[in-house]
């Protein structure tokens, strides 16, 4: 009877707007898969609608349709389509949105569908980003490292050391650099930090941070030890001690800081690799600007976080090796340097990474690529849990915390305290 | 027409209280209108604080649709570009499908505006007439329950019943959800509507012979078309805006819409494309001003005014 409501709703529904619903399928022999793209910029996206079409012309029996997808609300779109069974073959998203996903058995086991040339081309520290439960889960293969963008001609005024990539500052040159840089209304530094976790995890991985631990019996705990603390409290102290960092940027995401940025106001702007993209577009003529790398901790440790973008395969995908095969051509080297300068940022396979395009001195490219080897998985990565953790426990303690309203102890309480209460909630 | 001034008679002992404030009698005449004038100066200032607060959203976004990407990351940004460029919409278009997305939302905003109007419009009038009775008051009930549950807890299941009668992927499914969604609303706005027409009306078009049919037609209907009017307006409005139904029902590519398309230029971490995205917006709003502009004196108020004495 349910069934019969429904069905006259339906026909109701389509007598109407005479819109029907349209179904994949495969006839003839002939395979659509649906490619899901969360590619936005311009560039990137014309290098994977041609990507497309290259394969669909050489596979006409495997067609590939690029459906446009979009960041935002990628999480609930995705788990509502994998709910309904609904969801598309080939999926785009990043590591840190995966583990939800993988843990739930909604993303294919990639472990024996991808080619060994694939394989081996990617290092295994950066698969581990996309390994759940000993299962992989997602093709990794963009990838960002934070990076400092710089008033070139404020950093020649100032006479600082220009850092590189082969010697670094540390933090405390860092500190130092940014007092040099402050004066006449220049702050040497704007932390912008609406989205103060991320940045904050995956920097500290340069002082030996950790945050999240897990014990012999798989379980994850939250520790925040003096390695975790090295970076906040350089954060804290720019910000409310010596004043060398900018305190209106700490609401603001990385792009609100660019007019300040490029009006003087401050030297320095910790951002994603990916940045330049815009600052090559709105940068006034003339204005001079670098790429230099993050502060690196004791003994020139340069490593820090990442969450490389992925593909995955829907679990529920008929044609899984057919995906993979897509997957396969969409990160051939080529093709993937061309994806990674799309999108601004670093292919994750080790011959793309040696493309001379990508190599070039020009937009900081030369710098990006030198910091490649020093990429490792986010803290947060495989951790159930954390979203709850970042939103409901991190995010507003660490914004707090920078702001001056709590210190280091009640930070380290909250963070320890309440994360380990959240985490235990998944981890029963 | 301008207030007429009243005189008022000054009190006998106001003099004799204190001599210094004494005034003339054209004084006295004038006072209140001074007032009177103080007082409407003071509501058309704070009318037009009111407006500029209203219009300072869309007035940026008309600004910042044409200014070039330097200037969109100026210092000090202005009103007026100093370089103003169409290549913000150039690019807008070029990148997307904008005039399919909006040809999209069209239908499902229009489509699900007329049949939320036509279900609502009967319900409101028994529910106006009735409002005692259980099945009002059930209606109530509903209307504010359903407004209690948010979208994320209701997309899941509504996703498989979809999925269920094939109208996953389909602007018709689109359209059952937002006739849906609209409709307790739609029919608690209405219903207010109908029980401001008098019911002495009705009475007296039946005692002048017209039937049932012909006093809901010449006499009720045309007293409602304001909030029929404004009904629609309210589903229209609503349908075209929304977002996260359309993302989670529509799938492929051609039956997107509008609000689907602009997030394309936002990236991750809240970056986003701004000056095409403006541009954009920019033509995503037009649709609902010139439907408003065009309706509006319809749902202007007071049709009623008088119509009954008390």
């Amino acid at each position: 009877m349910r069934r019969r409501t429904l069905l006259a709703a339906s026909a109701t529904g389509a007598l109407l707007s005479g819109c029907a619903p349209e179904r994949r399928r495969a006839t003839g022999g002939r395979i659509t898969l649906r490619f899901q793209s969360l590619a936005w910029q311009r560039e990137s996206v014309v290098a994977n609608k041609q990507l497309v079409g290259e394969w669909n012309a050489a596979h006409p029996d495997i067609r590939v349709e690029y459906v446009q997808g979009s960041w935002d609300g990628v999480h609930d779109q995705l788990l509502t389509s994998f709910e309904g069974g609904e969801a598309p073959d080939i999926i785009h998203d990043a590591t840190d949105d995966l583990a939800d996903f993988a843990y739930g058995g909604y993303l294919a086991d990639l472990t024996d569908l991808l080619p060994r040339r694939l394989k081996a081309e990617i290092p295994p520290r950066t698969w581990q980003t996309a390994t759940f439960d000993g299962g992989v889960h997602g093709v990794p293969f963009l990838q960002e490292p934070r990076v400092l963008i710089a008033n070139r001609t404020l950093l020649e005024r100032a006479r600082v050391r220009i850092p590189t990539p082969e010697r670094p500052w540390s933090w405390a040159e860092f500190e130092d650099a940014a007092e040099e840089l402050t004066r006449d209304g220049t702050y040497g530094v704007a932390w912008p930090l609406k989205e103060p976790v991320s940045a904050t995890l995956n920097l500290s991985l340069s002082t030996g941070g950790k945050v999240f631990h897990r014990g012999a019996d798989g379980k994850v705990t939250v520790r925040f030890d003096p390695a975790d603390q090295r970076v906040p409290r350089v954060i804290h102290d720019q910000l409310g001690g010596d004043r060398t960092a900018a305190r209106t940027t700490l609401g603001m995401g990385g792009s609100d800081t660019l007019p300040g940025f490029f009006g003087g106001k401050y030297a320095m702007v910790p951002l994603g690799f990916s940045y330049r993209q815009q600052i090559t577009q709105q940068a006034p003529k003339g204005f001079a600007w670098t790429v230099l790398p993050s502060p690196a901790g004791p003994g020139g440790d340069q490593r820090q976080g990442v969450s490389p973008q992925t593909l995955s395969i829907a679990a529920d995908s008929p044609y899984q090796r057919e995906a993979a095969r897509f997957i396969d051509f969409l990160l051939r080297p080529p093709h993937m340097v061309r994806l990674a300068r799309g999108d601004w940022m670093l292919p994750t396979g080790r011959t793309a990474l040696r493309d001379p395009a990508l190599r070039t001195r020009r937009h900081g490219w030369a710098t990006g690529t030198a910091l490649a080897g020093q990429l490792r998985p986010a803290p947060a990565q495989t951790v159930r849990g954390y979203p709850e953790w970042k939103d409901k426990v991190a995010t507003p303690s660490l914004q707090e915390y920078y702001s001056g309203a709590i210190g280091m102890g009640e930070l380290r309480e909250r963070l320890v305290d309440d994360g380990n209460l959240v985490l235990a909630r998944y981890q029963r | 027409m301008s207030p007429r001034p009243t005189a008022r008679r000054p009190r006998p002992d106001a003099a004799r209280r204190d001599p210094s404030t004494t005034r003339s009698p054209a004084a006295v005449r004038r006072g209140p209108t001074a007032r009177r004038r103080a007082a409407r100066t003071g509501q058309y200032l704070a009318l037009l604080g009111y407006l500029v607060f209203l219009a300072f959203p869309l007035l940026w976004l008309v600004s910042t649709a044409f200014k070039p990407p330097r200037e969109l990351a100026s210092l000090h940004p202005g009103w007026i570009p100093d370089h103003p460029t169409l290549d913000n919409f150039r690019q807008a278009f070029e990148e997307q499908p904008l005039l399919r997305s909006a040809g999209n939302s069209l239908i499902v905003s229009l489509a699900a505006a007329v049949i939320s109007v036509v279900i609502v419009t009967p319900m409101a009038y028994v529910m106006a007439r009735h409002h005692r009775s259980s099945l009002s008051r059930a209606a109530t009930g509903w209307i504010v329950v359903s407004q209690a549950f948010p979208f994320v807890l209701v997309i899941i299941p509504l996703f498989l019943v979809l999925k269920e009668v094939r109208l996953i992927d389909s602007l018709s499914g689109l359209i059952m959800v937002y006739v849906v969604w609209s409709l307790p609303f739609a029919l608690w706005m209405l219903a207010g509507y109908a029980r401001a027409v008098p019911r002495e009306l009705e009475e007296a078009a039946a005692v002048d012979g017209a039937g049932r049919l012909r006093v809901l037609i010449s006499v009720t209907m045309p007293l409602l078309t304001p909030g029929i009017v404004a009904t629609a307006l309210f589903a229209f409005i609503t349908a075209w805006n929304e977002f996260f139904f359309a993302l989670v029902l529509l799938k492929s590519p051609r039956k997107q819409t509008m609000p689907i398309i602009l997030t394309h230029f936002i990236g991750t971490e809240g970056v986003a494309d701004l000056g095409p995205l403006a541009a954009a917006s920019l033509l995503a709003t037009l649709p609902s001003l010139v439907l408003f502009a065009f309706i509006q004196r319809r749902i202007t108020s007071g049709t009623l005014a008088g119509a009954v004495k008390h």
